[in-house]
């Protein structure tokens, strides 16, 4: 497995599929470190135990990260939890599937990024794998991504903010907590 | 729904459906196909429902392509799990290149006008002006267009709301009342409206005189067909004219063009695919444009949002979702002067809001939990008006679709930051007892001094303050000088003979406003030509 190249200048071709004579243009030297990555991590089919819309890796970090996230709205009791942050994974992936193609390949390169051991010690600061990740190590990740001047890593935060809260919150099982009586019925 | 809601309520989309309206959903198509017509028109919202209706009127045969699909009152369930991924661009989660900016823009039959919060203002008398001395434009001032805005407003039930406004709404109203600085409410394209608060959703009731349901329809009784669910990819060129449209039908998920093919042969094309979506077209045909006019100075109205707790029940997701404005912040400075904004209340449901609150974990889930209580307002910045606030630019992804390169100036940040101030000062005078202007480093202030000092602090930058658009204007100006415009005056392309634009991208500035009832008006005073000119 090749190494990945941190970023030496604000402006780099990278080759994605070189059979194809395909590149990817990138203006900024993060988006070449996202890039360098997804050619890495060329992304996997679903996996058997990861939900539509997401590779077993992405589905792991959503999985690792959606406690952080939604830290306070979660339910207490370990069973409901577990449920309720499969749920939350599983819709997750069912919102990728409706975005345009350019913005699932945009989080697909963004979840390789995550997935790529060696660029997740660089990048995110998080040790091991993500199936281990403590809510803490998970919250620490995300705030230096939503505190990084970064370009690329605070658009990673917003994508990952909205992609969890929009899954939590459509459910109607998250409603009562938050007051929220739901749609009137009209009859 | 239940079963007695849906005898209970007409709807007259599936009623034009078994009456025989011609309609094809594209991913139905087993085989390319080229379809004639005398008007073909790409998109179905304000602009392109308005010309449809207009044009059919005038005996003309006309076809709408449109990418959204078809949906009507019977699916419109009140629920943002479905509602943002069916009705929505990008599942309401388009944003600029930079992705600074979300974008909320319609796409589905009816465009915008099916989701929007029906909010209905006439183009500001200043907005007028300013075309008119810095752009030359001739016959949009305010005595050509009235005669348009009553005939639209009439056409689609646009007339004062006398219900109490919501507590949301009332708040914004209360506050001003308090600051003694002026307010208004607004007037709605509703007819027999139940106050419900879910038109960002789709009207469950009908109620909301989109496009959609008025004047779809009646182009589709006069003959009219419609295919929705196909991308217009590009219009071919034959010498000065457009010789056809070439469209994609989607595929089964609806996000991405299929191989099939549809080609469509008129004798004019009316580009009303709103402002990100017909520059984009424009681009993709390579129509002439000598003077790099396609695409440029499109606007946004940036807006920065204002959350509040309110000691009382709120219930901002429940009436109807914007009733009450304030120009005050508008009409004290000079339209070129420093960005001016609009105050309105958006409405409050759960995942709009929850997107919209900065920071995760237990400081986002405390403000979640007291939804009820949330009094949220928006200011609307007025772009486009000042050298510093000259918009962005749509330019095309290497697959083609549209990417928008738009610059958040200091000029606007500027602005932005007086919008915060204004905002929590309004909400602390309404009774707010916690104001959290939306920022990353924006948390709940007890107190408009505590605010003042943290907002003069705040690092204003892209991504990190957060700005949301509902309102895309421009990047297709209308104008006399083609140097300055990509179409004339009769909204005709500078270049080539046959083919109009006729939708918000018109606008050589944002309105400074809510934008429908500006298209609708315009989009009907330039369909009227087009008729006449086709007539004869």
């Amino acid at each position: 497995m090749p190494e990945v190249q941190p970023p030496a200048s604000d402006v780099q071709l990278i080759p994605v599929n070189a059979s194809r004579r395909r590149f990817v243009f990138v203006g900024l030297a993060g988006a070449a470190v996202l890039a360098g990555a997804r050619w890495l991590m060329p992304s996997a089919p679903t996996g058997g135990s990861a939900p539509a819309g997401l590779t077993t890796e992405a589905a792991d970090i959503v999985r690792a990260l959606a406690p952080a996230l939604l830290d306070g709205a979660l339910p207490d009791d370990a069973a409901e939890r577990d449920d309720a942050i499969t749920r939350t994974v599983a819709a997750v992936g069912a919102a990728i599937e409706g975005l345009p193609p350019a913005t699932r390949e945009e989080l697909a390169t963004l979840f390789a990024l995550l997935a790529a051991m060696p660029v997740r010690i660089f990048v995110a600061g998080v040790g091991g794998a993500w199936r281990d990740a403590t809510v803490a190590d998970a919250n620490g990740f995300l705030v230096r991504l939503q505190k990084s001047r970064w370009s690329v890593k605070r658009s990673a935060y917003d994508a990952l903010h909205q992609l969890t809260f929009a899954a939590w919150y459509a459910d109607p099982r998250a409603w009562p907590a938050i007051g929220y009586p739901g749609p009137p019925a009209l009859l | 729904m239940t079963a007695t809601a849906e005898t209970r309520i007409p709807d007259p989309v599936r009623d034009g459906l078994a009456r025989g309206w011609s309609v094809v959903d594209a991913t139905t198509l087993r085989e390319d196909v080229t379809l004639e017509t005398d008007v073909a028109i790409v998109g179905t919202g304000a602009g392109g429902g308005i010309a449809a209706e207009m044009l059919a009127d005038a005996g003309l045969r006309v076809l709408l392509i449109e990418e959204g699909p078809l949906r009507s009152s019977r699916d419109f369930r009140m629920r943002e799990s479905d509602a943002y991924r069916d009705l929505y661009q990008e599942s309401a989660a388009r944003k600029t290149a930079d992705k600074a900016i979300n974008i909320l823009q319609g796409r589905c039959v009816g465009g915008g006008t099916t989701v929007n919060w029906t909010s209905s203002f006439r183009t500001p008398v200043t907005t007028l002006a300013h075309w008119q001395a810095t752009y030359g434009l001739r016959g949009f001032d305010e005595p050509d267009l009235a005669p348009w805005f009553a005939r639209v407003e009439e056409r689609l039930g646009i007339a004062p709301w006398t219900v109490a406004p919501n507590a949301n709404n009332a708040s914004l109203a209360r506050g001003a009342g308090k600051l003694g600085i002026g307010w208004g409410t607004i007037r709605r394209n509703v007819r027999d409206c139940w106050n419900l608060g879910y038109c960002g959703l789709g009207c469950p009731t009908n109620a909301k005189q989109s496009m959609l349901v008025t004047t779809i329809p009646h182009a589709l009784d006069r003959g009219a067909t419609l295919v929705p669910r196909a991308r217009a990819l590009r219009l071919v060129l034959r010498g000065d004219v457009v010789d056809s449209l070439e469209c994609a039908a989607m595929d089964a998920s609806g996000t991405a063009p299929s191989k099939r093919r549809i080609r469509v042969r008129a004798r004019l094309f009316v580009a009303a695919a709103g402002a990100i979506g017909s520059p984009a077209l424009l681009l993709r045909s390579n129509v002439p444009d000598p003077y790099a006019q396609i695409g440029i100075r499109t606007f946004l109205h940036p807006t920065v949002v204002s959350a509040a707790l309110m000691p009382e029940r709120v219930d901002g997701f429940a009436g109807a979702p914007q009733t009450v404005y304030s120009d005050h912040y508008l009409d004290s400075m000079p339209i070129d002067g420093p960005v001016g904004f609009k105050l309105e209340a958006p409405p409050v449901h759960p995942v709009l809001a929850a997107i919209t609150l900065p920071s995760h974990g237990s400081t986002h889930a405390a403000w979640m939990k007291r939804l009820p209580h949330m009094q949220v307002l928006i200011a609307l910045l007025r772009d486009g008006f000042h050298p510093d606030s000259a918009g962005g630019r749509v330019r095309l992804a290497r697959d083609g679709t549209p990417l928008l390169d738009y610059t958040l100036t200091p000029y606007l940040f500027e602005g932005a930051r007086r919008a915060m101030v204004a905002m929590a000062e309004l909400q602390f005078a309404a009774g707010a007892t916690s104001v959290m202007p939306v920022h990353d480093e924006g948390d709940g202030y007890a107190s408009l001094g505590a605010a003042r000092a943290a907002i003069s602090e705040f690092d204003l930058r892209p991504r990190a303050t957060t700005v949301v658009s509902a309102h895309v204007m421009g990047g297709c100006a209308i104008g006399p000088d083609p140097r300055r415009a990509v179409v004339d005056e009769t909204g005709r392309h500078h270049h080539l003979g046959n083919l109009y634009v006729v939708d918000g991208s018109l606008f050589p500035t944002s309105i400074g406003a809510n934008p429908q009832l500006s298209i609708y008006a315009i989009a009907a005073k330039l369909a009227t030509g087009i008729a006449g000119r086709l007539r004869t």
